[in-house]
Parts: C-alpha cells; structure tokens; sequence
C-alpha cells in the first residue's frame, strides 16, 4: 500500500501551447495511503488518463508519479504493484471460483494455506462462499464481476487497487448491495482505492475523497457534503445534484449585492468582492419567502412538476428573458401554481459565489 | 389525436408479451408507459406506431380503426434508445427529411427553428458520426418534431445519455411537449423520470397493463402492490402486518394507528412506506425506528439511508448530502398517516390523505 503523489500533465503534442492541447491540465494532487477515491466527470473529462497514469499503462508527458516518495513514472503496472478492476469481467471461465480468487496470488508464490485463509476471507465479504467450487463459466455477468472485484482486492500488499466504471454490468436493484460491499471492504482491508465513475452515487457514496474532473482539469476534490455545500467550481455546483445549482449574474458594489435589479444586502463573507459575480445557490436551498423579505426577490413561476415526495418549481426573474431559478420544496407546502408571482430566498447560508467560475465566498 | 386501444393482445409466438388492455390516451398530452424491462413498454408501442399488428383486439385513431395499417400509412414519429439518424445525410437534411418527403415550402427556416430550439444550430453542416451521443439523439429529436405527427412515440430515448445530459434533455423535452399539439407517449423504466415528465402515466407490469391515470394520483395512489412497487424508486418499504386493534401490528411488534377499512380482509397485510416519508427528525405522532445504518447512497441531490429496524430492513430518502458510517446507530421516524396498506391479495385499502 502506498501515498501516491502525482506533479504532472498530459498533453496530446510536443509543445502544448493552449488548453485544448492537452488531455491533462497540470495537476498537482496526493491519494493518501489507505484512502477511498473517485474520479467523478462526463466522458472525455480526463478521468481514464488519469487513472492510467496512476496504473502506468500511460506514462505522462510532463512531470512524475511518485509511490511513497520514489519516482514510478517510467515503471509498468506490474512494476508499481497495482491491481485492476475494468468495466467488463476479467477472469478464466474453466477455472473454478475459488481458482481464480487464487490465481493473483498463486502467481506471486504466496503458501498455500495462506492463499485459502485470503480467498476464504474475499469469497466471504462478496458473499460468494456458496460458489468457491463453481467453474466461473456457468455464472451470470454480476457473478463473474464479483470474481473480477475479488481478484482486484486479495492481494494485501498491492499498492493501490484501481477500478474503472466496474458497475456497468450489474444490475440496478444488485448496485446498492455492491457499493454497499465495497464500502465494507475498504473499512476492513484499508487498501488504496482509485474508482473512475461518471455516476455521480457511485462516486459520492463509494469515496471519502471525490475528485470531479472536466476538461482535462481536477477543478475539486472534497468529500461529498463539501462538493454538494461548498463546490469550488461552477462546474461542480453543476455536475453535482439534480437539478445542479442555480447561478445567476450579480452585481457586487459599496450598496450591497443587486440581483435582477433588486438590491439586497450582500453577505458578510462578500466584503470586499467588487464588481460581477456569480449568485450560485442549490435548488434545495432555494425557498419561498413573503414579499421584500430579506435575501429574496421576485420572479414568476414558469413550471411546477409535482415530484411525488417534493416539488420542483422553475421561476422567472425579472421580465422575460430573465433567469430561471429552480426550486425544491417539500411535499408538504401548497406548490405555487404556474403564472403565480412567487418571492424566492436565495441569499442565505448556503449560498455561494463565484468569480471567473471560481468560489470567492 | 386520440389514439384508443381496445382489448389488444400481443403473442410471439407461444408467449404472450400484452395481456388484453384498453386504453385511450388523453389527446395532446404526455402519455408515460412506466414498466421494468420487458414489462410490454415496447410491444405496446410498436402496436401503437403500426410496427406490429396486434393478434387481437383493435386500434383506433380519431375513431378510425387502423388495425394492421403499416406505419408508412400513419402519421408517426417515432424516437428509439439508439440514436437514429441517417449517417450519410448532414444534421440539417437529417432533421429536414420528412420536410422534405412532403415537399413543404421554407424547410431551411424550420430546420433552424428546430435545431435552435434542440441547441444543434453550430452543427447544421456536420455529419451525425461527428456528434456527440447527446447531440445525435437531439438530431433524432428534431427530426421526430420536424414530422409535426398527431402522435409521437419515444421509447426510453433518453437510457443512453449520462445523467446530466439526461437532465437537460429532458427538461427541454417536458416543455417541448407542453406547448405542443402531438399526442405523446413516452416510455420508461424510472419512477422519478415519470414524476418529471408530469402528465398521464400507465403502469404496465409483465404484461399487463395495471393503472392508468394523471401521473401524481397514480404515484399517490397506487391501486395494488404491483403498480406501488413499479412506480417507486427507491423501492417501497414493505413489512408484514396483521390486523389489530385500531390499526396494524407490523413484523418486531410495532403497531400503527390507522382506521382500516371495515370490509377489508385482514388476515394478511403488507404496510407499504414510501422511503421520501421516513425521517430523522421526529414530529408529533411519530413512530420511532432504532436501527442501524447499512449503507448511505448519496445521489447529489438526495442521501438514501438503508437502515436496519426491529421491523425489518428500510431505506429513507432525506434531501440534501448526509455523511453516516455503517453500523452507526440511527432512529428513523415515520408518521403513520403515510403508510400504505395493502390486503393479502396485493389490493390497496389505505393510501395516505393528502391535500
């Protein structure tokens, strides 16, 4: 098991000049040892290099991958002592179950006793103990992927396991019982665990430490209440919840903070902060409140959809091309109806601002 | 238009894929065909569109029976899971194809209104391949509203988009929809994307179609067991009851005050709770239920706590990203007014009052 501390970027040629040039902005960012990670973003947001520059199947084009402090860059994944789990099951359909939990470890001449007690103790927190004398080829896709997590965590002494996207296959109703296995067994066997997802509830419930990434940028990593209370990036206000944050343009001067027109006395937090910003502000977070009251302005209800437990109301601010403003409220207020002139709190506790896509308060 | 169903059956050869159902669509409105895999979603349309014939029963379009007319001769647009385009023609004579086939006038100008409304207006000239997935399917979208048909069928068009996308797309859709005149229908497998597509939404169940209604009243009264546990995601909680004294007696020896129905055969009940009705928060009335945490999947937007109780294993949905370690202690509260009761035959006899 390893600290993994990465200093490096990836570019697609020679002499990266501008952001596009580049599959990896450069990043500089530690996995601790011991310590469950995703890497969260839509497809082509970089998340796959990275994982594979961790692993070593791509070495980067500028900068080092150093485990514990000692370079790795130029080593194989073999060389790093990682461990893989993909998206699809990766295992010998004529070997038993039990076989190929083993057959990592076999490969390193681990005693045999020693490899049925680790196999024993894998096939029992997948629950496959049942199935140790099974030939894997008869077993169904969910069954075969367990084999392919059980392979990527027997080894103790790997440095850090590494999953990409390994729920695609399962099942919906099987996910939450996998994460929930998953998540066991990172408290149990305290392994390094990198896990590449576009899904934000695997990340979010998968990882202590999520990294949201796009376009080739890591622009936050943080638990799942700092990404969803305090997101350091538009991006991640965006990406995380549905719906995503509001965000409305605002204008910060020595009156206050005036949104859509309406003045509002600005935050504390925001002394200091002249000129635009962005309002941004989770559409849980977001109330109804009564006229002129403190941090609320007005706006006109444009849709109303009844969620069954909630309800999620868009609204209009200022005239017609103003912006809309989501809403959810509880099942147990009256919805305001469409057309309705509704006053909407958005300046609370909870709200955050941005600057050139960055927080500043 | 109005499209009615009446007594259709569908068979594949021995197997039967559609039960006999009738069913009118309400016209120019969202129709959501809500049912796991296999369920019938896809039998059910392909005989909506004229793709198939029904083995029996009738299918009626503004009270014309077109049973067995091939799709050619229907006015229909149809959007499927895969993105569907033709690869050889550019974004802008994909999308003006059906304008073209009825030779209309000023195809260019519709062709930019809808592609500006679908947010594909940069990319007129490119060629489907070089779109994104997302941006294929609007391409296929555009198209389906370029054929301004009666009826638009789509089925699941969305399963193939990562969720944001999926977001978007389908707030764009629910109020394409609403100011459209086109009779929809709209199939999925997800409770949630049919609360938010709104509308009307028919349950459909191995085969069988089992509710039809406004979309909030079938989602707050479910009429059986099979349409409460198809339209609720996460699952609904469900614990053995039995009837007793002013109420029920669940499964660890907790009971609920709630007034049975008297006709009600009570032998055997299952209590159905929503997982948005449980709470950590206690209020007046409330029933406690110690556990311990199991699991907590955060969804972004909302945490479901799986929990382990005296009464059995159950998941709340609390709003908002809550952070619990397993094993961690945890009561969770539930007012009984919000249980759900259902007799031994999967029949609802008591839903929650809402107002």
């Amino acid at each position: 098991m390893a600290r993994i501390d990465l200093d490096l970027a990836h570019a697609y040629k020679p002499n990266p000049r501008r952001d596009e040039d580049y599959a990896l902005l450069p990043l500089k960012m530690s996995f601790e040892d011991g310590g469950a990670y995703a890497l969260l973003g839509p497809s082509g947001c970089g998340k796959t290099t990275l994982l594979n520059i961790v692993s070593g199947l791509v070495t980067p084009s500028h900068g080092q991958v150093r485990y514990d402090g000692v370079d790795v860059t130029a080593r194989t994944p073999q060389q790093r002592n990682i461990a893989q789990v993909f998206q699809f099951p990766v295992i010998y359909d004529t070997m038993t179950v039990a076989e190929n939990l083993a057959f990592p470890l076999r490969n390193r001449g681990i005693a045999a006793d020693r490899i049925a007690q680790r196999v024993g103790r894998i096939a029992e927190m997948l629950e496959m103990s049942g199935q140790l004398g099974m030939r894997a080829a008869g077993l169904a896709a969910d069954a075969k992927q367990k084999i392919s997590l059980g392979r990527g965590l027997v080894r103790e002494d790997v440095s850090a396991v590494l999953f990409d996207e390994p729920l695609t296959v399962i099942d919906p109703h099987l996910k939450w019982q996998l994460r929930r296995k998953l998540k066991q067994i990172h408290h149990e066997l305290k392994l390094t665990l990198i896990y590449v997802t576009h899904d934000q509830v695997e990340a979010l419930t998968f990882a202590d430490q999520v990294v949201v990434m796009t376009r080739g940028r890591a622009v936050q990593i943080g638990s799942a209440s700092e990404l969803f209370e305090r997101p350091a990036h538009t991006f991640v206000g965006h990406f995380i919840g549905s719906p995503g944050m509001n965000f409305l343009p605002v204008q910060r001067d020595a009156a206050g903070l005036t949104v859509a027109g309406i003045a509002l006395q600005a935050p504390a937090a925001l002394q200091g902060t002249d000129g635009a910003l962005l309002l941004g502000v989770r559409p849980e977070y977001v109330a109804l409140a009564a006229p002129n009251a403190r941090g609320a302005v007005p706006a006109v209800v444009t849709q109303a959809q009844d969620i069954g437990t909630y309800h999620l109301l868009s609204a209009r601010l200022g005239g017609d091309d103003g912006a809309v403003i989501r809403a959810r409220l509880g099942a147990d207020h009256r919805a305001p109806r469409v057309g309705e002139a509704v006053w909407l709190a958005i300046v609370g506790p909870h709200t955050c601002f941005y600057r050139n896509e960055v927080l500043v308060a | 238009m109005e499209l009615t169903l009446e007594r259709i059956e569908q068979k594949v050869g021995a197997q039967t894929h559609l039960y006999p159902l009738d069913l009118t669509l309400v016209p120019r409105a969202v129709t959501v065909l809500l049912g796991a895999t296999q369920a019938g979603k896809t039998s059910l349309m392909r005989v909506m569109a004229g793709l198939d014939a029904p083995a029996k029963g009738r299918v009626l379009a503004d009270g014309v029976d077109v049973t067995g007319l091939p799709v050619r001769e229907r006015n229909v647009a149809m959007v499927y899971q895969q993105f569907i385009n033709y690869p050889s023609l550019t974004v802008a004579d994909n999308i003006g194809s059906p304008l073209k086939l009825r030779k209309e006038a000023n195809i260019a100008a519709r062709v930019n209104e809808l592609a500006a409304k679908l947010h594909i207006e940069p990319f007129l000239q490119r060629l489907p391949a070089e779109l994104s997935g997302g941006q294929q399917q609007r391409v296929a979208l555009a198209r389906a509203l370029a054929k301004n048909a009666p009826l638009m069928l789509l089925d699941e068009p969305l399963v193939n988009l990562d969720y944001k996308l999926r977001e978007e797309l389908r707030d764009e859709l629910t109020q394409l929809f609403a100011s459209g005149q086109s009779t929809v229908v709209y199939a999925t497998t997800e409770p949630t994307e049919a609360l938010l597509l709104g509308g009307y939404t028919a349950v459909l169940d191995a085969g069988e179609l089992l509710q039809y209604g406004p979309t909030a009243e079938v989602f707050r009264r479910p009429r059986s067991l099979r349409v409460a546990r198809a339209f609720s995601d996460p699952p609904m909680n469900l614990v053995k009851a039995g009837a007793a004294p002013g109420g029920v007696l669940l499964q660890g020896g907790v009971s609920l005050a709630l007034a049975l129905p008297a006709t009600a055969d009570a032998s055997s009940l299952t209590v159905g709770v929503r997982a948005g009705a449980l709470r950590v928060q206690p209020r007046e009335g409330d029933i406690p239920l110690p556990g311990g945490v199991e699991l907590a999947e955060i969804a972004g937007s909302d945490t479901f706590v799986h929990v382990h109780t005296q009464i059995g294993e159950l998941v709340a949905q609390l709003t908002g990203v809550h952070v619990f370690t397993l094993g961690e202690p945890i009561t969770l509260y539930l007012d009984p007014r919000q249980a759900y009761v259902f007799d031994a035959a999967g029949d609802l006899l008591v839903a929650p009052g809402f107002a």
